[in-house]
């Protein structure tokens, strides 16, 4: 990675002198051209939305704390305001997973960490005054609002059996079709159509903000890295939302206009929507990651006090990432009938990720080795990720691998997996950026005690509730269930004591904030020292409301 | 310093269309939903959600073409909108790939259906592993009648490829300074994209197969249709160039706003060539016409 030495006269040390231009509150939140404005509100919207998701999750863990159904009928029966039947109660459950599942990854990490981490520092990182298409960038944001009100909308009208769209986060047909007749699954579509539209015009200005409006002398291959990561992760947007805005327009049609796209009466084919589902699908699973990549490098550089190891490897590896990640899809089908030489290539594409990957995990331990380490709180949540991640990533080969997945399809183990890359992968690279960034963002310091029991609490929090799940998978306790066998109760009730733990990791953090917001210590433009070399380190924290109105000089 | 901008690029005011959008698209979508529904007020909500959309997209778009005209628009920033476009563009070809993908899947991996009677009623339906079933595996569907390629199709072909012409003929007027040319360019390539889409409407209210009920209807009025949507919008497109040329907006050396339009026309153009082989000829060959 290029260090970076602004031309003197460009450290904006005075942040007094900018507050001119600032607009008044209306204009400022709910009219904003403003990069860091928007990057802000971006933030905000993905702690409310994980607040939601990450309550839904907690209903869940009460549910699955024991055998037998404990909570659903009731809290059907609130919902509906009259006595809930018992399958009403396990739509109920439906609902719950497909909601958690949508709002975290539509409505928590996305725009956590393209909207905001990147809105926030892709310019300045590149050293541009704002996005490439500023008012664009703002219906971006504005998109994700009315989406998540009818994807929470959709959750108190008619669905199938009761309230609410029971289909799973992948809204599989026909379940999705004719199984689940009400308007619920018809908002939820059309939340995704919104929410795909607010992606797209965001990759469209991404991509364009890191071609065009690099300062003078960073060439491509001088980026920082985490600028690669939103570049990549721009164009698996743009390249798989538009064939899942196809998909769910099918679902609509199949729904509303009696076309027989999924209606095997008609000639059509359910196994076409699992296709075109997860040919967004699997490129999305990196959108979710690839920007983690980035920040994770930059945090163990940092802290490591060296370069990041193999810079160039490190850039062209989330290229490959994004480009296999487009022809590995169907290994979310292995079980859907397809043809032993079809699954031995997407068993081989599949193993083939594992290269690329390989190279960051060794490349961030090769930053490590030898430097000078610190372990602030954004370093321990870097090396926790990397930890973590590796667990997700070695589950996964496993994964691969169509003939295991046989056996493990539609298993906890699978539930377990997914959960080491997102939710101790993604999350944890997602507060390490926080860590890192937030004194840089608000102008005060977080308090690093806090941050650190943060992380610890949440570190065993999610491994005590994440874990146990693969020994749930590997003995056969299938996933999408609120009820199960008594066999599998010891390991639930774990799991479920894991959360809690995770829950308190979280009060924690919220305490922080409010903290760190109302008495921290105030920041200074560079408080990590001579690790940080980007350039946001070179202005003051927060950044003047426009920065770099003379460009900087990259040499 | 603050408010001394020393580069090129544009730092936009606040803007409010963002905000009304998003939420017209709200009440769009609220509305398609009752209505789909048979919900009251559905038709009548919907229309009001997209008449806030129609408003934004033209009042937007508008302040776009103050901010031309008042010289934000540097060399660097028509750059950006270069990008921007085809960048959309590239979104648009893949919404396209996943209407094809469900049509190669239907007609490469075809299913047992056969249609019969005056209504052409699907007598036999995926019958998949009954006896006689294999008889039946064709595509398009045994007893679907097709519309003839060579007909109605290929003229709306030569159509497009003729406004293809039309609208390069417009471009290079306009480069040449030649103001009548371009309108004269632009006026034709509109009444050709007119006319394509009254073909088009003809031709659906004439086809020999219904729009519910069998994959060969789904995947062909969709794809087809999502086609003539989109020269629906080209055409709205072109218009509002051939407007602005009559207001001089456009010079030789600075005129984005007609080479998007351009560019979308000829995706478009582009998307029709893959219908009308894919679609028309090779997935109609052999099978009765109308």
């Amino acid at each position: 990675m290029t260090t970076i030495a602004a031309t003197p006269g460009e450290v904006h040390a005075d942040a007094e002198e900018h507050h001119d231009h600032v607009p008044p509150f209306f204009q400022r939140w709910f009219m904003s051209t403003n990069h860091k404005d928007i990057g802000t509100l971006y933030l905000i919207f993905a702690v409310v939305a994980g607040i939601i998701g990450g309550a839904i999750s907690g209903l869940m863990r009460m549910e699955l704390a024991e055998p037998g159904i404990q909570y659903l009928q009731g809290w059907a029966s609130m919902m509906q305001g009259s006595a809930a039947t018992e399958d009403q109660g396990l739509h109920l459950w439906n609902v719950l997973i497909t909601a958690h599942g949508l709002i975290m990854v539509f409505f928590m990490v996305m725009p956590a960490m393209i909207g905001g981490f990147g809105n926030w520092f892709v310019p300045i990182m590149i050293g541009a005054p704002d996005m490439a298409f500023p008012r664009m960038n703002n219906i971006s944001f504005w998109l994700l609002v009315p989406a998540f009100i009818l994807l929470l909308g959709s959750t108190f009208v008619p669905g199938g059996t009761g309230l609410g769209a029971g289909t799973g986060w992948t809204v599989y047909a026909p379940l999705s079709t004719s199984g689940s007749q009400g308007p619920a699954v018809d908002m939820a579509i059309l939340s995704l159509h919104l929410a795909g539209a607010s992606s797209i015009l965001g990759a469209i200005n991404f991509i364009t903000t890191i071609f065009n409006m690099r300062a003078p002398g960073m060439t491509i291959n001088k980026m920082p890295l985490f600028v690669w990561s939103v570049l990549v992760t721009a164009f698996l947007l743009l390249l798989a939302l538009p064939v899942l805005a196809a998909a769910i327009t099918m679902l609509l049609t199949d729904r509303n206009f009696q076309t027989a796209f999924f209606d095997a009466a008609g000639g059509g084919d359910p196994v076409l929507y699992q296709h075109l589902f997860w040919f967004f699908g699997h490129p999305e699973v990196y959108i979710m990651i690839l920007p983690g990549f980035g920040m994770v490098s930059h945090i163990i550089a940092t802290f490591s006090k060296k370069p990041v190891f193999g810079y160039l490897g490190m850039a062209y590896a989330m290229v490959a990432i994004g480009v296999v990640g487009f022809i590995v899809w169907a290994h979310h089908m292995f079980t859907v009938g397809l043809s032993v030489n079809l699954k031995m290539y997407f068993t081989a594409a599949t193993m083939v990720i594992a290269v690329p990957t390989g190279i960051k995990i060794f490349s961030w331990i090769a930053t490590m080795w030898g430097g000078s380490l610190s372990f602030k709180t954004p370093m321990v949540w870097a090396i926790g990720f990397i930890f973590m991640f590796t667990v997700g990533g070695v589950t996964g080969v496993v994964l691969a691998n169509g003939g295991i997945d046989d056996a493990m399809h539609d298993t906890y183990y699978v539930v377990a997996h997914f959960h080491y890359v997102l939710s101790l992968g993604a999350v944890f690279s997602m507060f390490a950026g926080f860590y890192y960034w937030f004194p840089k963002m608000s102008g005060r310091m977080y308090n690093e005690l806090l941050g650190q029991l943060h992380f610890w609490i949440f570190f065993i929090g999610v491994n005590v509730l994440f874990f146990p799940m693969h020994f749930l998978g590997v003995q056969g306790m299938p996933r999408r269930y609120a009820d199960y066998p008594e066999q599998f109760a010891y390991w639930n009730e774990i799991a479920s004591y894991g959360y809690a733990i995770m829950g308190i990791g979280m009060l924690v953090f919220f305490a922080n904030i409010g903290y760190s917001l109302f008495a921290g210590r105030r920041a200074e433009g560079n408080y990590w020292g001579e690790g940080a070399t980007t350039l946001e380190w070179t202005l003051s924290s927060p950044p003047p409301f426009h920065q770099f109105e003379t460009l900087p000089q990259i040499k | 310093m603050a408010g001394a901008k020393n580069h090129d690029y544009h730092i936009l005011p606040p803007s409010i269309w963002p905000f009304i959008g998003s939420f017209s698209a709200l009440v769009m979508a609220m509305g398609a939903i009752r209505w789909m529904h048979d919900m009251a007020f559905g038709g009548w909500v919907f229309f009001a959600g997209l008449a806030g959309v129609l408003f934004t997209f033209y009042s937007w778009w508008a302040d776009v073409i103050k901010e031309a005209h008042s010289g934000d628009h540097t060399p660097v920033v028509q750059l950006h909108l270069r990008y921007g476009m085809i960048l959309f563009i590239a979104s648009e070809v893949m919404f396209f790939v996943g209407w094809f993908w469900a049509y190669f899947d239907f007609s490469l991996f075809p299913v047992p259906l056969e249609l019969a009677g005056e209504g052409k009623e699907l007598v036999a339906t995926n019958m998949t592993g009954q006896e006689g079933a294999s008889s039946l595996l064709q595509w398009p569907p045994k007893g679907l009648e097709v519309l003839n390629a060579f007909e109605l199709p290929l003229l709306n072909t030569l159509i497009l490829l003729c406004s293809g012409t039309t609208v390069t003929w417009a471009h290079h007027s306009l480069i040449n300074g030649n103001r009548d040319g371009l309108i004269k360019g632009l006026w034709l390539t509109i009444i050709l994209g007119i006319i394509f889409s009254a073909v088009q409407a003809y031709e659906y209210s004439v086809a020999p197969f219904p729009f519910a009920g069998i994959n060969y209807s789904s995947a062909f009025y969709m794809a087809t249709g999502f086609h003539g949507f989109h020269v629906l919008v080209g055409t709205i497109f072109l218009i509002v160039c051939l407007v602005r040329a009559y207001k001089g907006h456009f010079t030789p050396k600075q005129h984005f706003g007609f080479e998007a339009a351009a560019w979308y026309w000829h995706f478009v153009d582009v998307v029709w060539l893959f219908l009308f082989a894919a679609i028309y000829v090779w997935g109609g060959w052999g099978a009765p016409v109308h």
